[in-house]
């Protein structure tokens, strides 16, 4: 980050130079307000990852084109095979990819916790007197706004390809919820790869460890009862599948209780001990 | 007010790895002035400031700002300090003005307010015309200011600057010397840190030398300077081939040693009034007419306190040689 390697730096020549008399008025004046509640401090730093996507939106891509393009690949390489038309399989797949897609999008949050916390202004933001989880928060509810954006995305792309749930728009409101409050939790696990790994490349690696096995192995595109028993243990007892299921009997219009309650225990369990594990490092990093 | 320290530290320590970066540090600053803490890269400077901050626990010792402990009420401290990092503590792509309003807004002032001191104080730097601009396009001038405009946002009690000249041009220096003193004269304390000592000399009114983790050295900068001796002569000869004849007679007559300089005419001796019953001035007197006396020319002379300069190379000397 050094000045030097700017190539369009701003010339300052141009600018005025501060002004003594004026400085010191800038001084005075000014009460101190107190300090923000905790909403209030995570909520600006939402609006400063927002800005951050306003200034280079290039980062949308993988919240786009990414969910876009796993939903084709898969209706059209599986759906013949599995489910006799790609028609047929759609309806089954939509809800578990977009679980699936999400999830995995998750992961780009500890990449942007590991390259923010080695600059500058996170030592700014550590020495100010405000909630501690608030910069981490902030974060994740910027992140809230990509997975709802590559939902709607994905489901926008289903319904041109012939997604038509029972649950209408309600179920789909319903599952998309679900499914971002479950996304929220899961992604304090990344925000402590994030503070523990040294390098980005690292956070990456490990989240791709974690990630592959864990949405692959799960109901999103096939149904697990042809699996061996071993591996329908996992499988059955695997957050995702609960998700996916969860998402999917919402989006078709039923009250999967017993799959919601799983999905949010889940949610829950992570939060509070992958979030006291990231407190923790973010305190003594 | 005016008694109570705003930094007093004892015996902090902090150890990474093998390293003792910060080996038994005591400070003591007194609120409303520029405390330097002077020395080369890598004494222990900045991981000092972090532990003062409350970024970095001690392994040892204690801190107190503003007699609040830095581990124990790091959320009091919070409150009354402010940091300029040594690398931008804005964030790089956001603009002047995002920065300033976040900032604002998480020290707890309305949307309006955040709005109106981030104009203000943008003015006041002479950053208005980039404030729409993302701060990865700024110079490195423009970088400092709206980083430490950034630590002004609430007046703070205390400011930490951890080397804020470093790769600065001239110019943008003397800019931001006058903004630290614009600082101190609101009654803000200010601890800086530099490796320049120029810097030191020009800001601080006391001034601790670190060098490998602890401080050795601290004072007034005329008590440092006077610590290395009362005062240098510098001489210039009109004749190279009489140096070694010169630098015989002086070394009789202020029972100094003498520093042949690069320059094959000149000579610089240091001065040590405190242990004679004769001034500085008067010595370098004595040995001018010595000098004379034996038939030396001297073209040019003065006689002036020792530079800051000549204080960190005789401190950090004399540390290696007991080392």
């Amino acid at each position: 980050m050094s000045t030097t390697t700017t190539k369009t730096e701003l010339e300052d020549v141009a600018l005025a130079a501060p002004d003594k008399e004026r400085l010191s008025a800038l001084l005075v004046g000014l009460d101190r307000p107190p300090r923000p509640s905790a909403l209030s401090a995570s909520l600006t730093f939402g609006w400063r990852a927002m800005l951050k996507i306003k200034h280079v939106p290039e980062q949308l891509f993988d919240v786009t084109a990414f969910p876009i393009m796993l939903v084709l690949m898969y209706t059209y390489l599986f759906g013949g095979a599995l489910a006799g038309s790609t028609q047929e399989y759609i309806q089954f797949l939509l809800p578990g990819i977009l679980v699936m897609s999400v999830v995995m999008i998750t992961m780009y949050t500890g990449v942007s916790v590991n390259t923010d916390i080695t600059k500058g202004v996170f030592d700014r933001f550590r020495t100010l007197p405000i909630w501690r989880p608030a910069p981490m928060v902030g974060y994740l509810l910027g992140d809230v706004l990509r997975y709802v954006l590559a939902s709607v995305v994905m489901l926008a792309v289903g319904m041109i390809i012939g997604f038509r749930p029972d649950g209408g728009v309600l179920g789909m409101l319903a599952g998309v919820a679900l499914l971002l409050v479950f996304a929220f939790a899961f992604s304090w696990i990344w925000t402590m790869f994030g503070l523990l790994l040294r390098t980005e490349k690292s956070v990456m690696g490990v989240s791709m460890m974690v990630i592959f096995p864990l949405t692959f192995l799960s109901n999103v595109f096939v149904d697990p009862s042809t699996m061996p028993g071993w591996l329908q243990a996992f499988v059955n007892n695997s957050p995702i599948t609960h998700l996916a299921t969860a998402v999917r009997e919402l989006m078709a219009g039923n009250w999967p209780a017993a799959d919601i309650g799983w999905s949010l225990g889940w949610a829950g369990l992570i939060m509070v001990v992958f979030g006291t594990v990231t407190m923790r490092l973010y305190n003594r990093k | 007010m005016s008694t109570e320290l705003a930094i007093e530290t004892t015996g902090l320590v902090k150890v990474f790895g093998e390293n003792r970066a910060v080996d038994g540090v005591d400070l003591a600053v007194p609120t409303g002035t520029v405390y330097g803490v002077l020395g080369p890269n890598g004494a222990g400077k900045t991981t000092t400031v972090r532990m003062l901050a409350t970024l970095l626990r001690p392994d040892g010792g204690s801190a107190r700002v503003f007699g609040k402990d830095v581990v124990k009420e790091a959320d009091a401290v919070r409150s009354r300090v402010s940091l300029t990092g040594q690398y931008a503590s804005v964030d790089e792509d956001l603009t002047g003005t995002e920065n300033l309003i976040l900032l604002a807004r998480l020290l707890g002032h309305s949307k309006p307010a955040a709005r109106d001191r981030a104009a203000q104080l943008l003015e006041g730097f002479g950053l208005s015309e980039a404030a729409g601009k993302q701060v990865k396009n700024y110079s490195g001038g423009m970088r400092r200011r709206i980083d430490i405009a950034a630590s002004i946002l609430n007046t703070p009690d205390l400011l930490f600057l951890d080397e804020p000249t470093t790769g600065l041009d001239p110019r943008s220096r003397n800019q931001v010397w006058d903004i630290v003193r614009a600082v101190v004269a609101h009654g803000t304390t200010v601890l800086l840190t530099t490796q320049y000592l120029d810097e030191a000399d020009q800001l601080a009114s006391r001034i601790a030398v670190i060098d490998h983790g602890r401080v050795i050295a601290e004072g007034t900068k005329g008590e440092l300077k006077a610590s290395v001796g009362s005062g240098t002569v510098h001489l210039r000869l009109r004749d190279a081939a009489q140096r070694p004849e010169a630098e015989r007679v002086l070394s009789l007559a202020l029972d100094a040693t003498v520093q042949l300089d690069a320059d094959p005419v000149a000579l610089t001796a240091r001065i040590d009034a405190h242990g004679s019953d004769r001034g500085a001035a008067e010595q370098a007197a004595r040995a001018l007419a010595e000098l004379a006396r034996a038939g030396i020319t001297v073209d040019n002379f003065s006689l002036g306190q020792p530079s800051l300069d000549e204080v960190f190379l005789a401190l950090t000397d004399k540390k290696g040689v007991a080392a």
